[in-house]
């Protein structure tokens, strides 16, 4: 038998202690958070959006106007709201493709509900009244709109088990026709007067509050929104469970943390703030369109990806989120004014993505 | 008896992975489960962890039958394990890992938020305690193996556990650190605590088990006082030299 209770024999004399020694000499802790700041991708991408910034203010007299920032900001908002939502969904190591579709679904839910002429599959069961067809009525028809998608590709996700893609290609589908068919296939627009508290919402600037500068709602909202994602997935349970989940979904599931429900969460939470961006959308535009938010589910997720997240889950930030995607409508911007065909942004788009996931690989080989 | 296992079979499908098993544990014992690669040691685990349910047969604790439906609720009945494979999340630091799904929270009215400097420093208690230079704010990621296997035992100590179930815990680790995990075990011991020890290495079980239970292709073969056998006798036990004792 060994003579375990003994000190053993250290192969490598003295190794260890010198190692400790050298550790708290230079704190370990200081060294590994500006480490982990260093090999962090959102900040080299904050890196590149500062210096993209800098570079076009000085070659482009037009991009450094308020009036471009303010709309630069506008645009990225509602594809930035989008990215926040997908954020903990990447985490967990899934994906959701039928962010764009909700869009169009909600935007056509809330819109038919501010309509002067109430639309043939509301009337008869939907009050006549004015709170009815207030404002804030369509803003909760259409969020609710949103969390019943995002309910039902939770549930088929977290409970029947099939894989993300296959769930949310068909939502993808299934919601953008839904859309087209309670539209009756039109533009809605002749809205009632009650909407204009829903245009001012998407439409309007520095939340109604008198500022000495001057920010769309949109662009607010969005960062509220991301502090607040940034706190949840830092110092709550909820965030520290859905990153368990994306890195060890057994394990989490070994150690009590509630699994399925979590990615229901993940996944409502996710449509819900294609909803809200779709809200503020129609309200800005001032009318609702089926097609709202086509292809924007490609945008949301390189926005992600390209603040970092890993798209095998356990990696993402909200700031990530907020970075990636205005890199990319900062990029989107400047080719425009530089005059490139708007057409030839996708492929800088798709590049861009396989780039940041490239990137990823890399920096996880590095790792291992 | 805090534990017992009356004819308790699992099957895969076709794979008999445990079957017809009696066992009985008593209060501050600590049982050595030994057995060839395959012979049904973990899945045993898993069974009284509440993993999954038994094809067949009781599991009894504390003179209560029990039909965990989820691991939680064997925790919730003291019941912790450190499992084969460590179950542990690669991105979340080894605080995080320590207390995930126990997390702990500060609180102003209905505002809750986890209180990480208290978990850190409980976290680095529990390493000191086991003697590991496993550092509480180090993702798991970057962690040496015994360095990870510091994490899924630290675990097992954040509540008053009343069995806690150890499947090779000392797999991956150094000398030293055995000697440690061993010590655990006997200081487990000392404050009433049950332990079942799955284990390859021999002289981790004849050094603090008292008991010894082998098994043989899903079935147990032997389960005697250590005292009355030997390593040589084990080891005919499990490879089927020797047909049962
Ligand atoms: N989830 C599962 N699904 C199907 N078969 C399983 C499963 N878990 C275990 N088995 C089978 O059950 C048998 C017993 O496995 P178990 O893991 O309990 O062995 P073990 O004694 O722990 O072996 P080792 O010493 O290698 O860890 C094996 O034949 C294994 O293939
Ligand atoms: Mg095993």
């Amino acid at each position: 038998m060994t003579d375990t209770a003994e000190r053993p024999v250290r192969t490598n004399p003295g190794s260890d202690q010198a190692h400790v020694a050298f550790e708290s000499v230079l704190d370990v802790q200081e060294k590994s958070a500006y480490q982990r700041f260093i090999a962090n991708q959102s900040f080299w991408v904050t890196v590149a959006l500062v210096a993209i910034c800098l570079a076009m203010s000085w070659i482009e007299p037009r991009f450094a106007t308020e009036d471009n920032f303010y709309n630069i900001t506008r645009n990225f908002a509602f594809i930035g709201i989008m990215a926040l939502g997908m954020t903990p969904v990447i985490i967990t190591g899934g994906i959701d493709l039928s962010v764009g579709s909700v869009m169009g679904l909600t935007a056509i839910v809330s819109g038919s509900i501010l309509l002067t002429e109430t639309p043939a599959w509301l009337a008869g069961w939907w009050p006549e009244a004015a709170w009815a067809h207030s404002w804030w009525m369509a803003v909760l028809a259409g969020l609710a709109a949103g969390a019943i998608v995002g309910f039902i590709n939770g549930m088929l996700i977290a409970y029947v088990g099939l894989p993300p893609f296959v769930v949310t290609l068909g939502m993808l589908a299934a919601a953008r026709a839904v859309g087209v068919i309670l539209s009756g296939n039109r533009m809605l627009y002749d809205f009632v007067p009650a909407a204009d508290g829903f245009k001012i919402i998407g439409g309007g600037w520095n939340l109604g509050l008198d500022l000495p500068f001057r920010l769309s709602n949109p662009f607010i909202i969005l960062i509220l929104l991301t502090l607040a994602l940034a706190l949840a997935l830092r110092m709550a349970t909820w965030g520290r469970h859905i990153y368990a989940v994306g890195g060890n979904e057994q394990a989490a599931n070994l150690t009590g943390v509630p699994v399925k429900r979590v990615k229901v969460q993940a996944y409502v939470l996710c449509s819900l703030s294609a909803a809200l961006a779709a809200i503020l959308s129609v309200g800005w535009s001032g009318s609702a369109n089926n097609s709202l938010g086509a292809t924007y589910e490609l945008l949301a997720i390189a926005s992600v990806v390209i603040g970092g997240a890993n798209l095998m889950g356990g990696e993402g930030t909200a700031f990530g989120a907020f970075v990636g995607a205005a890199l990319i409508f900062v990029i989107r911007n400047s080719l425009l004014m530089a005059g490139v065909d708007s057409n030839w942004q996708g492929i800088f788009v798709g590049a861009f993505i396989v780039l940041a996931v490239l990137l990823e690989r890399i920096r996880g080989r590095r790792r291992e | 008896m805090l534990l017992e296992l009356r004819k308790v079979s699992k099957s895969f499908g076709a794979i008999k992975a445990v079957s017809d098993v009696d066992l009985q544990v008593d209060r501050g014992e600590i049982v050595g489960l030994m057995g060839d690669n395959g012979a049904g040691k973990s899945t045993m685990i898993k069974l009284i962890a509440g993993n999954f349910p038994p094809t067949s047969g009781e599991i009894v604790i504390d003179d209560e039958v029990v039909h965990f439906h989820r691991p939680v609720e064997a925790r919730g009945k003291g019941i912790e394990v450190v499992y084969q494979d460590l179950a542990l999340c690669n991105n979340l630091s080894a605080a995080a890992n320590v207390f995930l799904g126990r997390e702990v929270k500060s609180s102003i009215g209905p505002i809750r938020w986890l209180n990480h400097p208290a978990m850190y420093r409980r976290a680095g208690e529990l390493f000191a305690e086991l003697k590991s230079e496993t550092r509480p704010r180090d993702l798991v990621r970057q962690m040496s193996g015994g360095q990870r296997q510091a994490v899924a035992i630290a675990r097992t100590r954040l509540s008053d556990a009343k069995l806690v179930l150890m499947d090779e815990p000392t797999a991956a680790i150094s000398v030293r650190q055995v000697a440690e995990v061993l010590d655990l075990i006997r200081r487990l011991k000392d404050s009433g605590i049950t332990v079942v020890l799955i284990s390859h290495r021999m002289p981790d079980v004849f050094e603090v088990c008292e008991r010894v239970v082998v098994m043989r292709r899903g079935r147990k073969v032997a389960d005697k006082p250590i005292k009355e056998s030997s390593p040589e006798e084990v080891t005919g036990l499990i490879t089927g030299a020797i047909h049962a004792a």
